[in-house]
């Protein structure tokens, strides 16, 4: 195994050349700015291409173009550029294209700051864009968490025939930690592309499309994507515990917030309160399951995040509303201390007690 | 000591998010988990620029620096803005060619150093940012300076490996200026 100390966007870059990815179509925008910069010079050493597009719109289009071939394709943004790409994800969701789309998260509404936040949880989790479609969402929380979920991206992206988003914030794609280059790099059969568009000679005609003008055949359409949410529900929810065996008070939080977090914890652990953390590694399918189990023996629960509490209201769902679910969070692209989530730690333990 | 947490600050251009980089790859090299955040946004040379490193023995959880076992403060408004951020006890390495103004903590150690006038004797003002590296290394035996000389390699483009000697020259400057006591 090999260890690189790498920043996370570049890590997103090269685990994209790693898993074949040997086209990127993206335009810049902080704090992502790395993937581009990074492939701009390694897509050329692997033979592959890389294009900074005239804009957001026009590289999730290209996406759409590439994976339509079969060819494994990656775009990556910051928040307002995810919002513009959202009507090409809903495009590929409905034609059922593999693709992966990376999302380093900056403070917003609107044009908003640069510096890291989570305020794109609803956009990610619950659409973004139009139609009865869902993108997978893994939520890295490390340097090298974003090299092992861009392997993992483009394995469930071909596996589901479906778009997948990986979540990260300005603060992991600009930290540096070191990154051990997995021997594993994926799936080792990953499954043959019969439906994409490659020449239609001696076969007949494929054709990638989301336009049903037969309400009954878009109807028919729609449930086959249900059945396939379903299953992507019922398998790939991911999480990771800490300190979850015994912990009256659990903590919530994905990835930045929940390396705060845990840290938060460590320290609320030193004092003798029973603190866990339960981190959701996907955001949909969200981990209710893990959740519920981590939860047994909770009195209350502590989502943290760095934006309104998003995630509060599957967190809710999550343990059925059958017990209290504080909230605290910052927003703006500030990013909370662990000694401010301590001290919200002891306010809640202090209730408890 | 389980975890060793550095903030380094200066102008943009003096080379300070490259001495946060050696510090990584340093206590990676070392064996140990590291974390490397810079401040990112609309800088330029002169304007400022800095970073913290966290080397620890454990996984790292919060990569965030809250209390500073040690800051490198390459000009006045770096310490003024940093200095707060240091723990108790902790090093305050000063670059007294650029900082003019006195420490206001007398719960930590401070210790001065001239790095651009050691630099400039090296003939080399650039290097400045590698005599406070030196200097760092000196006081806080986590970082070796084998190990350190191994980052530069790897930080360093292979174009400017002959520049690898004279940067050797400026971390003994700094931990000789340690040694002697200059300016503490």
């Amino acid at each position: 195994m090999k260890t690189r100390l790498m920043k996370g966007n570049e890590a997103v870059g090269e685990a994209a050349v790693s898993a074949g990815c040997r086209h990127y179509y993206g335009y810049p925008i902080t704090p992502q700015n790395e993937i581009p910069e990074y492939l701009s010079y390694r897509m050329p050493e692997v033979g592959g291409v890389f294009i900074q597009s005239e804009s957001e719109i026009a590289a999730i289009n290209m996406v759409y173009g590439t994976s339509s071939t079969g060819a494994r394709v990656m775009t990556s943004s910051s928040s307002p550029g995810i919002s513009l790409k959202a009507e090409g994800i809903s495009y590929l969701a409905g034609s059922e294209l593999p693709a992966v789309i990376v999302n380093m998260m900056r403070g917003g509404p609107g044009l908003g700051g640069i510096q890291p936040a989570q305020g794109d949880y609803f956009q990610a989790v619950k659409g973004g864009g139009h139609g009865d479609y869902r993108v997978i969402v893994l939520a890295a929380a490390s340097v090298q968490e974003l090299y092992t979920f861009t392997l993992l991206a483009f394995d469930l992206a071909d596996r589901y025939r479906n778009p997948v988003m990986l979540l990260g914030d300005g603060l992991l794609g600009q930290m540096m930690e070191e990154v051990e280059i997995p021997q594993d790099l994926g799936d080792d059969n990953p499954p043959g592309k019969p439906w994409a568009v490659t020449g239609c000679r001696g076969r007949g005609r494929n054709i990638i499309n989301s336009l049903y003008l037969d309400p009954h055949k878009l109807e028919a359409h729609n449930r086959k994507l249900q059945e396939k949410y379903k299953g992507i529900m019922e398998r790939e929810q991911r999480f990771q515990e800490h300190h979850t065996e015994d912990c009256e008070l659990l903590l919530v939080a994905y990835g930045t917030a929940a390396r705060v977090s845990r840290g938060a914890v460590d320290e609320a652990r030193a004092l003798g309160i029973k603190a866990g953390l339960f981190r959701p590694q996907t955001l949909w399918p969200f981990p209710n399951r893990g959740l519920k189990e981590a939860a047994r023996r909770a009195r209350a629960l502590l989502v943290v995040e760095m934006s309104s509490g998003q995630m509060v209201e599957d967190v809710n769902l999550g343990v059925q509303c059958r017990l209290p679910v504080h909230f605290y969070g910052r927003m703006g692209g500030i990013v909370p201390s662990a000694g401010e989530v301590l001290e919200e730690i002891k306010r809640i333990e202090g209730g408890l007690a | 000591m389980e975890a060793f947490r550095v903030i380094v600050s200066g102008f943009g251009g003096q080379g300070v998010l490259l001495v946060g980089q050696i510090l990584a790859y340093a206590g990676m090299f070392s064996g140990k988990h590291v974390a490397w955040i810079p401040s990112y946004g609309a800088e330029m040379r002169g304007g400022t620029a800095n970073c913290s490193v966290i080397i620890s023995e454990g996984e790292i959880s919060s990569p965030l620096v809250e209390k500073a076992d040690a800051l490198l403060a390459f000009n006045g408004p770096s310490l003024e803005k940093f200095e707060p951020s240091l723990r108790e006890g902790g090093l305050l390495l000063m670059n007294t060619s650029m900082v003019t103004g006195e420490p206001r903590r007398r719960d930590v150690r401070s210790f001065g150093i001239p790095a651009n006038d050691l630099a400039d004797r090296l003939g080399n003002s650039r290097v400045a940012n590698i005599v406070m590296l030196g200097a760092l290394a000196e006081l806080e035996p986590v970082l070796s300076f084998e190990s350190i000389m191994e980052a530069m390699r790897m930080v360093l483009p292979e174009r400017h490996h002959h520049l690898l000697p004279l940067n050797q020259e400026a971390l003994k400057a700094g931990a000789e200026s340690i040694k002697e006591g200059v300016g503490v």
